[in-house]
């Protein structure tokens, strides 16, 4: 990695489902949407690379099944990466490539160095366990072994975003939506890492609701400084949040820049269509 | 301090099929310190020229040269975005009639976050950002409103405070008086003037050509593409 405030570096990241055949494994068969026409493989994320700044929120846009969440899920370890390289300036100073690490490395690397709020919080919650102790869970994964620092810091993260402690030894199963994506960022948060995956987080949720979580996201970007992506469909949400945006289409960047350039100057027609759908 | 050297633009709308040039053969410079207005009939390419400055648009002719106090002097369109971006935070200001949306944050939060993004810290920046929205008669009731509800010229008299509170090196001011009485024009131009001597340097577009009397040091005519020294 380069300048000093790249926090985090991906390069030529691909990720195929399926074997693949010798053309789409060397790249040259013409892709139907991102599926290979001759052996059916899918290509969710093809070549990508970006740099996120330290303290940026950079957007991911694009339509359903262009590749967003199968990116998220690899930079969070959820997915293997089939090609390419991945360097966070918290491990090694960014000298390793964090895809090749053991899977205990990225256990560490993914307790302690990221956080990430999921579009279902099933996915991100224990949903029948307390919201304490679903935090409680994090920072034990992160190392933490005190009863007494732990309950304060969960204390203090669910009042950061706005959970009411009377209820912090409620099971989020009983929350609305928007609460339980609120402890689902508390609990991202709770071991201060320096970089937050932010996967579809409003979706679904009411309009008023989601402005608070959005507001909270920015708060949070405000006062602790985290870097952060955020992946949605929508580009109202980009707009709101995002200092940079990448486009992507059939899991590829096809156009990236300043948010209110690709707003306002969008180059790609598929950009163009998405710009002019925006109510 | 800024240089445009045969700057043009055009525009592709692809479900038209269609491409139209928006402007071309723009060439000026502006001096440290200096005032430069830019004239010019409706959809002559005032705004383009000014947006293509800040970034917001991608120019496909000529360049823009600017000498960052960062980074020297660089061709804005050439550096990569997180640079501009930073350029904006601290150096390269841009005023025009629309507001940039914020979920949820209060007007005084909005000014208040300008100084913070320069670095300023969070009681300096209260302090200073009362002081801002008083100056710009922003009512104090509406300090700790969400703007989207505000009328046009207290969205605008708001925008103007944001700009203006950072001193930015580079003010570029896309008719910021168009929806204001005559009061807070002059408000405007107090501030404007009082910037003018600490040093910023201004590019400016005004429907209303008597207001830039005594404040602008030349002019750039957009259908003569040559500038004009006013004096
Ligand atoms: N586990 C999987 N097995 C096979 N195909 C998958 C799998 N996960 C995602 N895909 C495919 O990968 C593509 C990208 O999906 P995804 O990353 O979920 O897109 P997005 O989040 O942008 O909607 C889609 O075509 C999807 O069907
Ligand atoms: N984002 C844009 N997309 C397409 N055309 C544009 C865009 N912005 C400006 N134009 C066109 O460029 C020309 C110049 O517009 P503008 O710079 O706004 O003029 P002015 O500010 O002098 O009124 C107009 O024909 C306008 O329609
Ligand atoms: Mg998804
Ligand atoms: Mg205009
Ligand atoms: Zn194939």
């Amino acid at each position: 990695m380069s300048t000093n405030d790249i926090v985090m570096s991906i390069r030529d990241v691909s990720k195929r489902f399926g074997e693949g055949c010798e053309a789409c494994r060397e790249d040259t068969s013409i892709l139907n949407g991102n599926i290979c026409p001759d052996c059916g493989t899918v290509h969710a994320v093809r070549d990508i690379s970006f740099d996120l700044h330290e303290g940026e929120i950079l957007g991911i846009v694009g339509e359903s099944g262009s590749g967003k969440s199968t990116l998220m899920k690899m930079m969070y370890f959820d997915q293997e990466n089939t090609s390419g390289d991945y360097y966070l300036r918290s491990y090694e100073n960014g000298a390793e490539n964090v895809f090749d690490v053991s899977s205990q490395k990225k256990r560490e690397i993914r307790n302690e160095q990221l956080g990430m709020v999921y579009q279902n919080p099933l996915h991100g919650l224990k949903i029948n366990f307390s919201s304490m102790t679903n935090i409680a869970e994090k920072l034990i994964a992160g190392g933490s072994r005190n009863v007494g620092e732990m309950t304060a810091r969960g204390d203090m993260f669910l009042e950061k975003v706005n959970i009411p402690l009377s209820r912090k030894f409620e099971a989020p199963k009983n929350f609305s939506g928007g609460m339980q994506q609120r402890v689902q960022i508390a609990k991202a948060l709770s071991n201060y890492p320096p970089i937050l995956l932010l996967d579809e987080v409003t979706t679904g949720l009411d309009l008023s609701v989601q402005a608070d979580v959005l507001e909270l996201i920015k708060e949070i970007q405000r006062e602790m400084g985290v870097s952060m992506i955020v992946v949605s469909h929508d580009l109202a949400i980009i707009r709101m949040l995002c200092d940079r945006t990448m486009v992507l289409l059939n899991g590829e960047v096809i156009e990236s820049g300043i948010t209110d350039q690709i707003l306002e100057d969008p180059q790609h027609e598929y950009t163009q269509q998405l710009v002019y759908s925006i109510l | 301090m800024l240089t445009v050297e045969n700057f043009g633009k055009s525009f592709t709308t692809h479900h038209l099929n269609q491409t139209r040039k928006a402007v071309s053969g723009i060439s000026f410079n502006v001096e440290k310190g200096e005032f430069l207005g830019i004239v010019g009939k409706s959809g002559s390419g005032k705004s383009t020229v000014l947006k293509s400055i800040y970034g917001t648009y991608k120019p496909n002719e000529g360049q823009i040269l600017y000498d960052s106090e960062r980074f020297g002097t660089v061709n804005l369109h050439e550096i990569p975005d997180h640079d501009l971006i930073r350029l904006r935070k601290t150096e390269i200001g841009y005023v025009s009639q629309f507001l940039k949306v914020m979920p949820r944050t209060t007007s005084f939060e909005l000014v208040v976050l300008s100084l913070l993004e320069m670095g300023v810290d969070r009681v300096t920046a209260e302090v200073t950002a009362e002081e801002t929205l008083r100056h710009f008669d922003l009512p104090e009731a509406l300090w700790h409103n969400y703007p989207n509800t505000f009328s046009g010229g207290e969205k605008l008299r708001l925008n103007i405070a944001c700009a203006v509170v950072k001193a930015p090196r580079l003010l570029l001011l896309d008719e910021p008086t168009a929806s204001l009485d005559q009061a807070s024009k002059l408000k405007v131009r107090e501030s404007i003037s009082k910037l003018k001597d600490s040093g910023t340097t201004l590019i400016g577009i005004f429907h209303d050509l008597e207001f830039m009397e005594g404040l602008c040091d030349k002019v750039y005519d957009m259908s003569a593409r040559a500038v004009k020294e006013t004096v």
